[in-house]
């Protein structure tokens, strides 16, 4: 086995500022969005009194998903020691920075007040799982920077397995804290369920992972460093289960909900009558998001980089699709004011609300995106995070 | 740091909402006049009269802050043939609703609306107003972040819009749709209602009204179907025909107790 050696990303070249102003333009065409959306109100937007957390929400909710699952294989390193994933610890942690950040961006760009920042960041009120998400996040930013400086940093290895464990925890804590934020409204027949928050947590894993790999591949496909197989496959029959696991959960979420009076009204909504909930629902989620990269992963085509890549890009859309579909649709579904009665008014008390997401909405997740990868992309040329090659040599233990 | 607590706000910093009110305004025994009367019709037959003792609206002002020995409540019977579309112009009037110069809508305020509620099966029907429930245990208070949301010790649940950052988790969790955002600039406001774009707002039971020695307009607008008063003091109207008939709360299996009572629902 080789040496493991970590290098810079060389910054001075076209390619590298190639990427950085694509990823530059998408975050700033984001905030100019969520300021168009700001200098006039919500009302450019699809938002209604309805359907009250449109299309940022679904992009913010997945970053920071996704950001709890990219640390995911710097924990299987240092908390699981499995010396096989150590070379992308670093990696890992830095992404799951980046994912954060980029989902913060966009919650907060979506507030109706975003320069009231300082208020919510003063004015607590420790009775709501909001307030407690803002803690959880500040808190993991700097858990998983001290983990990653312990990784960096020579003389302070012998912290990594603590450090690692710390942020491990932290990261759970954290995904069932995001989860909860559903799980509060007692009301909403979408998200009263148990089974919501370790959902959460297993679709971090899946949307993290499919995140990492495609950055992993992506990085060392343009600086010409060398991957090999054995990382790559590796990676992608641990994605593969994942992604067979959320279907699992979301399976048992549905059939479950059928089976209680309370909720088969909104199960079978999604499930049938929901017109583009139940599309992206079929369609999106469980054909293109979950079956179809299931076959890409496992099938014959699993050796060949690009259908990884293509099971990764899949796996997002479906991720997106699946929040989209509770976010928005368990919205869009009434509440019931008087179960069993029939109800109307005109305040649109017992109809399916519409919500047709604007451009900016989209534009300003998309841009949480791009600051996920332009941080990301600064990282990896500023400091060593990425091995200089993750040939078989060097990432088999194996190996000769 | 400053640390929230739901009940800590009395009247004056409660609400930078509420401006300045005269407080000498005549608020004297109005519970004798319109409240009373209306107990009486709400429940015929029931004989109500205002003790010496019992507490009255003005002995509660914004000079003494919010009681917590008060909870203001209102008492709707839904079996009064009243035109409640009174009721929610009367209350666009106070607090100047419907100013909306672009929003769709699906997205203009509305703090009381009118819900017509059927029967499928025996194909009975009745309309009622709903407006916040002023829920002693709110949902909306809990998850507000920043503590804009809160319940003023006397039972009444409004948002401070200056602190109030438009996270709308508020709106997600209250199970009466009883929340509005605003989604535009606005103009024209009222002088107790200051309202404002990106922050999220609901009825107030007409606090500055209430503070000022009056009941909240939709009250004063229902002609005797709606009775406020304070539910904690057994000898108002109120309390005493909930004690004698009962009422309803909406939703009462979410045991969020609401302020907001009803008959014939
Ligand atoms: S009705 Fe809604 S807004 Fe009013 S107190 Fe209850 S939860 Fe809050
Ligand atoms: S929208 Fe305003 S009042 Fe509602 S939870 Fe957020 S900060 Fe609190």
């Amino acid at each position: 086995m080789k040496k493991l050696h970590f290098l810079e990303v060389e910054g001075n070249t076209k390619g590298f500022y190639s990427f950085l102003g694509l990823f530059g333009l998408i975050s700033l065409i984001g905030v100019l969005a969520a300021y168009y959306m700001e200098h006039n109100g919500h009302w450019v937007t699809g938002m209604s009194n309805q359907v009250i957390w449109g299309t940022p929400h679904v992009f913010a909710i997945f970053l920071i998903v996704a950001a709890s699952g990219a640390l995911n294989i710097a924990s299987i390193s240092s908390v699981f020691a499995k010396t096989s994933y150590k070379p992308l610890a670093r990696l890992s942690g830095i992404l799951a920075i980046s994912l954060l950040s980029g989902g913060l961006v966009v919650l907060l760009l979506d507030l109706g007040r975003p320069d009231r920042l300082i208020v919510a960041m003063t004015q607590f009120n420790f009775v709501s799982i909001f307030t407690w998400n803002i803690l959880l996040y500040t808190g993991f930013m700097g858990i998983v920077g001290i983990y990653l400086w312990t990784m960096m940093d020579r003389p302070y290895n012998n912290l990594t397995k603590k450090a690692g464990m710390a942020a491990f925890i932290w990261r759970l804590i954290l995904t069932t804290g995001t989860g909860s934020i559903f799980g509060f409204l007692i009301a909403r027949e979408a998200y009263d369920s148990a089974l919501l928050a370790p959902m959460f947590i297993i679709m971090s894993f899946s949307f993290g992972l499919a995140f990492f790999l495609l950055f992993l591949m992506g990085s060392y496909k343009y600086t010409q460093r060398e991957l090999g197989d054995y990382i790559v496959n590796r990676l992608k029959n641990l994605l593969g289960v994942f992604v067979a696991a959320v279907l699992y959960f979301v399976i048992i979420y549905h059939v479950t909900n059928l089976y209680s009076a309370d909720h088969r009204g909104i199960t079978q909504f999604i499930l049938t009558s929901g017109g583009i909930y139940t599309f992206l629902f079929w369609v999106v989620q469980i054909a293109l998001g979950s079956l179809v990269p299931l076959a890409l992963l496992y099938g014959p085509t699993g050796n060949n980089r690009t259908m990884v890549g293509t099971a990764s890009v899949l796996i997002i859309l479906g991720g997106l699709a699946q929040l989209y579909v509770i976010i928005i649709g368990g919205q869009a579904y009434p509440m019931q004011l008087f179960p069993g009665m029939e109800v109307s008014s005109s305040f649109y008390d017992g109809v399916v609300a519409v919500y047709a997401p604007s451009l900016p909405e989209f534009l300003l997740g998309l841009g949480g995106v791009g600051v996920t990868l332009l941080l990301a992309t600064i990282a990896i040329a500023a400091m060593k995070f990425l091995p200089a090659s993750l040939s078989d040599e060097v990432a088999d233990p194996h190996g000769k | 740091m400053t640390i929230n607590n739901e009940n800590k706000n009395n009247g004056e910093t409660a609400s930078s909402a509420e401006s300045s009110i005269n407080l000498e305004a005549s608020r004297r025994n109005f519970i004798f006049g319109s409240v009373a009367a209306a107990g009486l019709t709400v429940a015929p037959g029931m004989m109500l009269y205002q003790t010496a003792n019992a507490r009255s609206l003005s002995d509660f002002s914004l000079k003494d802050g919010a009681s917590s020995k008060v909870r203001w409540g209102m008492l709707v019977n839904t079996t009064k043939e009243v035109d409640w579309n009174k009721c929610v112009e009367a209350c666009n009037k106070e607090h100047g609703l419907g100013n909306e110069k672009d929003s769709r809508d699906d997205q203009k305020t509305q703090y009381i609306r009118v819900v017509d509620v059927k029967n499928k099966g025996t194909g009975y029907s009745m309309s009622l107003p709903v407006m916040c429930q002023h829920c002693e245990n709110a949902p909306c208070v809990d998850v507000c972040p920043t503590g804009a949301s809160m319940k003023r010790a006397d039972g009444i649940v409004l948002v401070d819009r200056h602190r109030c950052i438009g996270c709308r988790y508020c709106m997600m969790a209250c199970p009466y749709k009883a929340r509005s955002f605003v989604h535009e600039v606005l103009t024209d406001q009222t002088e107790n209602t200051p309202r404002g774009k990106g922050c999220v707002e609901s009825c107030n039971m007409c606090v500055s009204r209430i503070d000022n020695g009056q009941e909240p307009a939709c009250v004063e607008a229902s002609e005797g179907a709606i009775i406020f008063g304070d539910l904690n003091d057994p000898e108002t109207p109120i309390a005493k025909i909930l004690a004698k008939h009962g009422g309803k709360q909406i939703r009462a299996d979410l045991k969020l107790n609401p302020g907001v009572h009803y008959q014939g629902i």
